[in-house]
This record gives C-alpha cells, sequence and structure tokens, in this order.
C-alpha cells in the first residue's frame, strides 16, 4: 500500500521534479537564464500554449481530443486583428467569439451528431484554418498599433508579461473548477466509465459539450494574445499547436483515455516542453554547438517519448503492485 | 491449516499439473500461502472459494501472468514456467475468460487460426483455414458459416469459437474463469456437452465457478481455496454442497445449512403502489411487460436470460426509450426522458454490470457514492467537502463498506463492497424505487449475505424495491411478489406461498405456473 502511493505520488510529480531539474540546469549552466527578460519572455510566449493547452486537457479528461485547437488560434489571431482598431476590449471580444463558435460546433458535432471527437475536430480543424485564409486573404493581418488592443500581448503589469497573468488566473479557476465543483468531479468521471456517468444520472452531454466550448473559447483568446503579441494575425500559425498542447497535457500524466488527469502538471508540462526550447537555444548561444529549429523539435520529440515510457512503465508497476 | 484430503482412493489417472507451495505476495500482503493445485489427464477439476481466496492468482500464476514468489509447477511430467499467457498457450495451457478475449469484427475461422496461420507458397491459405475451422466448430454441434464476423454471434457461440481456438493450438489443458455467468440455461448444457468431449478427448480443464449446481454436472474433482490457501481437494460426488459452501466460508455446516440466502422473515409493513407499469414494449426484447411495486415491498423480476428483465426496468429509468404502454409514478404519469429525470423523480438503479455502468474505478469511494448527489451537496457551484464526508462516513459504516478509507480508489476494493458502495450511492439520495438488477452477481457468499440482509432493511425501512436475479433462490426467498417475464411478455404475478421454485420455473419454462402435464 505505501509503496504504492509513493509510486503514484512519484508519477504525478514528475513533472514537476523534471521542470526543477531542468531549471536548475539552466540557472547553472548559463548566465541570465534566471534573468527578468528570458523570464518574461519565456512566459510571454508559452502563455499562448498554455491556455490552449488548459482546453486541451479539460477534453482529454472526458475522454475526448480537440484537433482544431491549433486553426482555431490561428482563426481568432485574424479576426481580432481585423478588428483591433476598435481596442482592445472588442478585438478580444471577436476573438474569443470566434473560438467560441468552432468549440459549440465541436460540441454540436460530437454530443448531438455522435461523431467520434477525433474525426469531428478533424473537420473543424481544416474548416478554421480555410476561413482564417479567406479572412486573412492568404496573408498576415497587421494589428492597428493605435490603440489599446497590442498592450494585451506586450504590456506588462508591475513586471509580469500580462498574457502571463491571463493564463496563471485561466489555470486557478480551471483547477478550482476542476477540483471543488460538480462539474469538475463530472468530467473525470465521464471520462473514468461514461455509461456508469449517464446511468447515476449526471449531466454527461451538458459536461461534454462545455468542454469543447471551453477549448475553443480558450483557443481563440490564445490567438488574440499571439495577434497583439505579434502585432499581426496569423493565418497559416497555430500549425501543430494541437500536438503540442497534447504533449503538455500528456507529459503532465494525464491519461489519455479520459478520468485522470490535472490541472497544475499540465501547466508544468507546458512550461517544461517550453523551457527545453529556451534551454537549447542558450546552449546554441554559447556557441559550442548549433542546433537549428528542426533539431530542437527532434530533441523535444525525444523527450516527449522518454516522459511517456517512464509515465506508462509507472502505471503499469502500479498496477501489478 | 491441514490440507483435508477427502478421497481416499489414491489418484487414479496420472498427473498432468502440479502446483506445489505456491507462494505470492503482492506489496508485502499475501494473496498465496502454500497453495497447491493437481490435475489429473482428461480431468475436470473445479476450483473455488471466494473471492480473494487466491483462484485467480494462482491462474495467473500458471499462465504466466504474475510470477510466483516461490513455488514449484510441472506440467505434463517437466517443470514448467509460462513468461506470459501466449508462452502458456504455446506450451498447452489456454484459458477462456469471462470476458471473451477475441476480435469481434473479424472471421471466425480468423479468431480461431490467429497467430497459427495455415500457409501455402508463401500466402494466406484460406481455403484450408476456413475448412479447419468449421471442423473444430463441427466437433461441438455447431453449424455455422465461419466466414462471418464473430460479432454477429451470440456469447455462448463465441465461447465455443475462444474454445475451438485453445483446441487448435493443442492445449492439454483449458481453464475456464466463470464460463457460464453471462450464458442462459440451455447455452450452459451445450457448453457442458464441449466439456464433456474435450475430457474424453483427454484434455483437462480447471472450471472456475460460483454456481455450485453445475460443478456436480460436470467436474469430477474440487480443489477449495481459502485466504490464499488450499483447504480442501476432493472427489465432487463424496462432498455435499452444504460442505463446499462451509469450507468456503471456513464455518461449520450446521450454520450454513439453515437458509440458502440471508432473506428470511420480512418484518416490514407494505404500504402505498409506488410504481405502476403497463404494456411496455420497445425493441425486440419488451413486448407486453406489466408490474407493480409498493412501497415496503420486494418485487421480484424473474426470467430466463434475454427474456427483457433488464430491458423493461431500464424503461422505467428513462436509460432506454419506451414504445409503447405506460407508467405512473406515485399516481402520476412517469415517462422519463433519461436517468436525469427519473432520479430527479426518486428511482435509484444499480446495474447489473458494475464494471460497465456502476463504478467509476479510477475515483475513490467517496466520488463514487456521492457523483450522483453532486447537486445537493454543491454551495454557490463549489462542492461542501464537509458535508460530502459526513454522507460518505455514515453510509461506510452502515453498509459495513471494507474500504482503507474514503480516499480509496474503488477499483481496490472487492466486488462486494463495490456493490455496497453502489448500493449507497442510490441510498444516499433518499429514493422511493431503487431497481436492483442482479444485486449479487460476481460477489462471494459472505458478502451476498449481507447485501440480501441490507436489501430487505431497505424494504422494511419503506423502501419499495424492484429486484432482478438469475438466481432462483434469492428471487424466491427474497420476493414478496413476483413477476415471471418470458421472450418479453409478463406471463405470471406471484405472491405470498404462491412463490414456489417449482411455480417460477413452470412459468420461465412454459408461460404458465401450472405444469402442462
Amino acid at each position: 500500500m505505501k509503496k504504492n502511493s509513493i509510486i503514484a505520488a512519484l508519477s504525478s510529480q514528475g513533472v514537476l521534479l523534471a521542470l526543477a531539474l531542468l531549471i536548475l540546469f539552466g540557472w547553472l549552466r548559463y548566465d541570465n537564464f534566471l534573468g527578468l527578460f528570458n523570464i518574461s519572455t519565456v512566459l510571454r510566449y508559452n502563455s499562448m500554449f498554455a491556455l490552449v493547452a488548459l482546453g486541451m486537457c479539460f477534453v482529454i479528461m472526458t475522454g475526448g481530443i480537440d484537433l482544431s485547437v491549433g486553426s482555431t488560434a490561428a482563426l481568432g489571431s485574424v479576426v481580432s486583428a481585423l478588428f483591433s482598431t476598435q481596442g482592445m476590449v472588442v478585438g478580444t471580444l471577436v476573438g474569443v467569439g470566434a473560438g467560441l463558435i468552432v468549440g459549440i460546433l465541436n460540441g454540436f458535432l460530437i454530443v448531438r451528431l455522435k461523431i467520434l471527437p477525433f474525426i469531428a475536430t478533424l473537420a473543424t480543424m481544416l474548416a478554421a484554418n480555410g476561413t482564417a485564409l479567406l479572412l486573412a486573404h492568404d496573408e498576415t493581418v497587421s494589428v492597428s498599433y493605435d490603440g489599446t488592443f497590442v498592450n494585451l500581448g506586450q504590456g506588462d503589469f508591475y513586471n509580469i508579461p500580462i498574457p502571463a497573468l491571463i493564463a496563471v488566473l485561466a489555470y486557478a479557476i480551471g483547477s478550482v473548477v476542476l477540483n471543488f465543483t460538480s462539474t469538475g468531479r463530472s468530467v473525470l468521471a465521464i471520462g473514468g466509465n461514461e455509461d456508469a456517468s449517464r446511468m447515476m444520472g449526471l449531466p454527461v452531454n451538458r459536461v461534454k459539450f462545455m468542454v469543447y466550448v471551453l477549448s475553443g473559447g480558450l483557443s481563440g483568446l490564445a490567438g488574440v494574445i499571439l495577434a497583439s503579441q505579434f502585432g499581426a494575425g496569423q493565418p497559416i500559425e497555430g500549425v501543430g499547436w494541437e500536438l503540442f498542447a497534447i504533449a503538455s497535457v500528456v507529459v503532465g500524466g494525464t491519461l489519455l483515455t479520459g478520468g485522470v488527469g490535472s490541472v497544475g502538471a499540465t501547466l508544468a508540462g507546458v512550461l517544461l516542453l517550453g523551457l527545453i526550447f529556451n534551454v537549447l537555444n542558450f546552449e546554441n548561444g554559447l556557441g559550442w554547438i548549433s542546433l537549428s529549429a528542426y533539431w530542437q523539435s527532434v530533441i523535444r520529440g525525444l523527450f516527449l517519448l522518454f516522459v511517456v515510457i517512464l509515465q506508462s512503465r509507472l502505471t503499469l508497476r502500479q498496477k501489478q503492485a | 491449516m491441514a490440507l483435508e484430503m477427502v478421497s481416499e482412493t489414491p489418484q487414479k489417472s496420472p498427473i498432468l499439473l502440479s502446483m506445489q507451495n505456491i507462494n505470492k505476495a503482492f506489496a508485502g500482503i499475501p494473496a498465496l500461502s502454500s497453495a497447491s493445485l493437481e490435475v489429473g489427464f482428461g480431468e475436470v477439476h473445479a476450483l473455488i472459494g471466494q473471492n480473494g481466496a487466491g483462484k485467480s492468482t494462482m491462474i495467473k500464476v500458471l499462465t504466466g501472468y504474475v510470477k510466483s514468489d516461490t513455488g514449484a509447477i510441472s506440467f505434463d511430467g517437466s517443470p514448467f514456467e509460462a513468461r506470459s499467457p501466449q508462452d502458456a498457450q504455446r506450451q498447452g495451457i489456454s484459458t477462456i475468460y469471462q470476458e471473451i478475449n477475441l476480435v469481434p469484427f473479424r472471421s471466425i475461422t480468423e479468431n480461431i487460426c490467429l497467430g497459427r496461420e495455415q500457409r501455402r507458397y508463401g500466402l494466406l491459405n484460406w481455403a484450408a483455414m476456413h475448412e479447419e475451422a468449421q471442423k473444430l466448430m463441427a466437433r461441438f454441434n455447431i453449424k455455422i458459416d465461419v466466414r462471418k464476423p464473430l460479432y454477429e454471434f451470440n456469447t455462448a457461440t463465441q465461447q465455443m469459437v475462444a474454445i475451438a481456438r485453445a483446441i487448435g493450438f493443442k492445449a492439454k489443458l483449458v481453464i475456464m474463469d466463470e464460463p457460464t455467468s453471462s450464458l442462459d440455461e440451455r447455452e450452459v448444457s451445450v457448453l457442458f456437452d464441449v466439456i464433456r468431449q474435450l475430457k474424453h478427448s483427454g484434455i483437462s480443464v480447471i472450471f472456475v465457478s460460483h454456481k455450485l449446481d453445475e460443478l456436480y454436472q460436470v467436474c469430477d474433482r474440487v480443489t477449495i481455496m481459502r485466504d490464499g490457501r488450499t483447504v480442501k481437494v476432493g472427489e465432487l460426488q463424496s462432498i455435499s454442497k452444504i460442505e463446499l459452501v462451509a469450507s468456503m466460508l471456513g464455518r461449520d455446516v450446521v450454520q450454513v445449512a439453515k437458509s440458502a440466502t440471508a432473506f428470511g422473515k420480512r418484518s416490514g409493513k407494505i404500504g402505498e403502489t409506488v410504481l405502476v407499469a403497463s404494456n411496455l414494449s420497445a425493441g425486440h426484447k419488451v413486448q407486453d411487460v406489466s408490474f407493480s411495486v409498493k412501497s415496503g415491498e420486494i418485487v421480484g423480476l424473474a426470467g430466463l436470460l434475454g427474456a427483457g428483465r433488464t430491458e423493461s426496468a431500464r424503461l422505467v429509468f428513462g436509460a432506454d426509450a419506451r414504445r409503447g404502454g405506460e407508467m405512473s409514478l406515485g399516481g402520476q404519469s412517469h415517462h422519463p426522458r433519461d436517468p436525469i429525470e427519473a432520479i430527479a423523480r426518486g428511482i435509484g438503479f444499480s446495474s447489473e454490470d458494475r464494471k460497465v455502468e456502476g463504478i467509476i474505478p479510477d475515483m475513490s469511494v467517496a466520488e463514487n457514492l456521492t457523483l450522483a448527489l453532486m447537486p445537493q451537496l454543491t454551495k454557490v457551484g463549489i462542492v461542501d467537502e464537509q458535508k460530502q464526508l459526513v454522507i460518505v462516513e455514515k453510509f461506510i459504516k452502515r453498509l459495513g463498506v471494507k474500504c482503507n478509507g474514503p480516499d480509496q480508489r474503488i477499483r481496490e476494493l472487492s466486488g462486494g463492497n463495490q456493490q455496497k458502495v453502489l448500493l449507497a450511492r442510490w441510498l444516499a439520495m433518499n429514493p422511493k424505487l431503487v431497481i436492483l438488477d442482479e444485486p449479487t452477481r460476481g460477489i462471494d457468499v459472505g458478502a451476498k449475505a449481507e447485501i440480501q440482509l441490507l436489501i430487505k432493511e431497505l424494504a422494511n425501512d419503506g423502501l419499495g424495491v424492484l429486484m432482478i436475479s438469475s438466481e432462483l433462490e434469492e428471487v424466491i426467498e427474497g420476493s414478496d411478489r413476483v413477476f415471471v417475464l418470458r421472450e418479453g411478455r409478463s406471463v405470471a404475478e406471484l405472491s405470498g406461498k404462491q412463490i414456489t421454485e417449482a411455480a417460477v420455473m413452470a412459468a420461465m419454462a412454459h408461460g404458465e405456473t401450472e405444469q402442462a402435464l
């Protein structure tokens, strides 16, 4: 029993441990790794992924998947860029709104028409991608620098990047919802056993619908931050974001089959994968080696594989014990 | 605990399998302590014991699913060790699991030949494989198109395919883990014929079952396990049913002999009618079913597998759509669209399949108990954990759930304790009517008695209970009234002294309570 719980604790804390080790490594090896500039750059950039991964985390915990998040973010960035002249509030609302529409469509396809999440969100991924390209006329859409819109992505609040604040707030709310509300418990129950959840009268359809809407909305928000941070709506950005989000969720110990998961560990997963990039950049900066972005992807893939293998071995041991 | 040897005569047939002094501990807790098992050539050997007695661990050790800590196994005259179930299969030991482990969308031929396909010129020789499959199935007097996908056939046939596969792999020993639990009586008798055939062709069988009557029909000898030890071995014919139960429970015979179930005398008062269902129909399985339940009453729904009992009950709970008929609950028309509505009106439903429709395996006991209750436990959307804990502890105590605490994951509990948690789930909602579909299926004898007592107490407290059970004794001794279903129609209503084994069986078989002679 005791041994069992230690292994369980390790497998959920593994991501935190890895994150701590990586930070320690970076701090010892590179100057300025923990400098204000680097920290705020990493947080500012990765907060977009963090938002997308948060939605993905909820979707995966119900046993589903959302492949449309990347395209949705791209669509959100284009739409908000088009409305950026109207200021931050309007730009944000329309960007998030675009994401919500995709989410509602996903929820409808999956809950009402009972289409498999993989297929349904694959379809909306293509559709959102096409819509973004159509609206943007196949090029990036410049953002208006006259108003307040760019503050959202580029501004700071007491030296903390605003996107990071948004992400932290979203994760705090997400964590409370998952752990302390009946909706959150239903999310895990549905992923753990959907039939049983139905038979005990949990609002299965409503909750499943909600997680896709949430995922769409957060992706839209990530898109708004993207446009605001880089000064342009980017119809071809967002490619592969869904895989990054899935990877972060999995590294955080959430089971792809649903039913088991953690919001906090997902955030740690995002930071871990993001920091690997950051560390490789620093390593390039030292001048010993020079790895291209492609190599960085390879290394990140290998790392992901390593974590997943480690996890599956731990859960296997747990089951046998 | 000494080993009682009931049979005086030495082993007639030479030994095929011998497992001696097997020890296995999981995380320090012993699952097997010097357990032993011997099976002769061409012998059908029963392996019985309560849940947690060590039967499944014993089988897992044999088939290489887990490794024993110490112990010796010899098989067919030489030391035996399997590295995995596949390895055991190659060496001549095949296992037929309760949940059939085959590939539903592939043909019967493929299911039989997968892993040892016949080839010609390097390509698959389909003609030869179809012929082989056809031949194997014909041994069981089953003539079917082996090209059709497996899922088109019923459970019994699928099981035969699993057995045919084992024979195809030249099995010398076939292990059957509760093979009859999802078969109806006719299918069971077909299975038993097959087992006898295996025996005749020299193949040995280890037969694991909770149904004692069946053992006497096919088994030669029996090994009884308790607390990880082998407590009794002997010729089955020389051991009475009561003795079997007593050995499994570790109690004395007189105590057990009193009653087959724990229901006993009822004391509660039967009150107003809670539920009336008349002329229900839905799909093929429910044609014309009527029944009613009063408060404080246990109503049994009897019938063979496929008679439409579960399907009818699901209509009351709103889990399936009704085509025709009327229902009323507490005098008001009752046509729930989904379980949410039925629950809101005070109905609970405990499913026959705990794993599929009951538990959420990775969640805690506390959460499994209170998930359905969440709306009542939340204040401004936030779960009141204090209140939750009070409820959980109350029910753990009241129902005698054995667990390490409310936070233990429910998958780690025994079947009986899982069932208690599921019962508590509904009781916590304070319902008017609970539907219990096979409340004691797959639960060991001791826990079974506890659940039955509990059901009785609930009815005594004024709850209406609709109970579906495939165990005749349970229905007969437990019910105040019995409705018998046959092929989707209710054919008899029995109450009080009318409820006899003969009457219920006659209705199940012929549709009339008087047996036409």
